[in-house]
């Protein structure tokens, strides 16, 4: 029987490595310096992909800036401040349900708001909060979850020297959580970096060779570009070698952060190495 | 009123009438008992007996256990410590404790003994390191670690460990040591020189101790108390408890005839 599940294990393996295949061999052959560096010519047939390489990068230091210290600040609050059990409950329902909101809604929610009512426009800022809405939910649970790791004998250590709560909290607990925090951080900004839905209505723009000199202006971005390139581009057919180079480099992208997340994991985890 | 005071000073713990309940459990049931300064005070029992319950009464480390109610007084240095307009940080200044499992922090061994100081706002270098170095020294640890002041605390033996805590407990100079069976994770000779230290302690700091080990009771302590389903059976010199128990459970106990 055993033989089942490791067969059914191992074809995940196998799903996996076949997307990457296949759009490694597709794609590695329009791959070149000028791809990364220059800016799409003759209706997105040609040229290279330079603007939503630049714009997808934009969004991820921008969706970093506002889910990271939000995400984690809530999520100290809720495993180590929030003693009323209910209210407890309570946020982390409504946290897994903030999860569970598909991304579409987040976009048409970003559209209304950040772009329409608080008039940001199509903009790099509005965008940013978009994806940083998306990916708090993940940020706050992997800061409790890391937090939940640490041993509680840590924290009765630091209280019964005089600690105060913050200071147990700021000087023992973060320090010993922070490696999964972080790692947890990067995985998370790796399933926005390719969404496509949050960005459709808030930042992407469909050609703009041109790069962005502010948060209030629009970018282009992989996800979208790849989107434009295999549906609605001049002539798709021509485009399509280039659509298989941007999901390449786009799953380049998130590989490389997946890679710094488990470097900077180890380094730290060495760092403040608990036994 | 002025001799009240002087009493006081003498007994530096005193609990008048302590009661702990833990939801519907009733832990600690009316216990009145003092420990008077520079000695070792034993706490002994079988498990669930309200000995380490009354420990953590002492400075109020059963305030993290969800649902536990203490009524009653304890009184550190003449201070009650359950009063509205004590810190419970600064109680636990003047309370210091070492726990069972040696449970450094994952940094250096400087800055593990370092801790108690900096969160104290103390930013004096100088004398941060004078503090340290005095605490290892009373720990009687220097002598292993002092080459390796910043090497991890994790990669200590845990007897060495179990001294660095101790060490991080005294850096802050507390005048009450309370000790939560801190041999019971040890091997015999790191449990010795754990032993061995507490003599040394005693001259500078007032000592309580929980331990599940009779011997260990009988080596160390100047007086011993017995407890038993939450109450204090007996409380008196270590002579006297184990030579002439004047309770037939405690009697029962020391001999081993069960808990």
């Amino acid at each position: 029987m055993f033989w089942v599940f490791r067969v059914l294990s191992l074809s995940v393996v196998a799903v996996l490595f076949i997307i990457l295949a296949f759009i490694f061999i597709k794609g590695f052959k329009v791959l070149s310096w000028d791809f990364i560096t220059q800016s799409p010519t003759e209706g997105m047939t040609s040229g290279g992909i330079y603007p939503a390489i630049i714009g997808t990068l934009w969004l991820i230091a921008g969706s970093m800036v506002f889910a990271f210290p939000i995400g984690v600040l809530a999520g100290i609050y809720n495993h180590e401040y929030a003693a009323w059990k209910p209210l407890k409950v309570f946020i982390r329902i409504m946290t897994n349900n903030l999860a569970g909101v598909p991304s579409i809604v987040f976009g048409l929610f970003g559209m209304s708001l950040f772009v329409n009512k608080l008039g940001f426009g199509d903009s790099i800022l509005a965008g940013s909060l978009t994806l940083g809405l998306l990916a708090l939910p993940v940020v706050i649970r992997t800061t409790e979850e890391s937090l939940a790791a640490v041993d509680n004998s840590f924290r009765r250590a630091s209280l019964a020297l005089g600690a105060t709560k913050w200071q147990t909290t700021s000087r023992v607990v973060f320090p010993i959580a922070f490696p999964n925090i972080l790692t947890g951080l990067i995985l998370s900004i790796g399933r926005v970096s390719g969404e496509t839905a949050p960005i459709l209505f808030t930042v992407a723009a469909y050609f703009l060779p041109k790069l962005p000199s502010g948060i209030f202006d629009q970018v282009m971005a992989l996800p979208y570009h790849l989107y434009v390139l295999a549906t609605s581009g001049i002539d798709v057919e021509k485009s399509r070698p280039i659509a298989y180079g941007t999901a390449l480099v786009l799953i380049m992208i998130v590989l490389i952060m997946n890679l710094l997340a488990n470097v900077l994991r180890n380094y730290f985890g060495r760092k403040y190495k608990v036994k | 009123m002025e001799e009240n005071i002087k009493l006081n000073k003498m007994k530096v713990i005193e609990t008048i009438d302590l009661n702990v309940h833990y939801k519907d459990v009733h832990a600690l049931k009316n216990v009145t008992m003092s420990m008077n300064k520079l000695s070792i005070t034993a706490l002994m029992g079988p498990s669930g007996c309200g000995k380490s319950t009354y420990l953590r009464a002492l400075n109020r480390m059963n305030d993290l256990i969800e649902g536990c109610k203490v009524s009653g007084q304890v009184l550190i240095e003449g201070d009650n410590a359950y009063a509205r307009d004590i810190h419970v940080d600064d109680l636990r200044k003047k309370v210091g404790m070492v726990f069972q499992k040696p449970n450094p922090f994952p940094m250096s061994i400087f800055e593990n003994v370092a801790y108690g100081l900096r969160v104290n706002g103390v930013r004096d270098k100088k004398f941060i390191h004078e503090q340290v170095e005095k605490a290892i020294h009373q720990a009687a640890l220097w002598d292993e670690v002092k080459d390796f002041l910043k090497k991890s605390a994790m990669d200590l033996s845990g007897g060495q460990q179990q001294r660095l805590c101790i060490a991080r407990a005294l850096v802050i100079e507390p005048s009450v040591l309370l000790m939560d069976e801190p041999t019971s994770a040890l091997d015999p000779i790191s449990s010795a020189k754990i032993e061995e230290l507490m003599f040394d302690l005693k001259k500078n700091y007032t000592i309580v101790i929980v331990t599940h080990n009779i011997q260990q009771a009988a080596r160390i302590s100047d007086n011993t108390a017995f407890f038993y389903i939450g109450e204090l059976i007996e409380l008196g010199t270590t002579k006297e408890i184990f030579t002439n128990p004047k309770n037939e459970r405690t009697q029962n106990y020391i001999t081993g005839r069960f808990g």
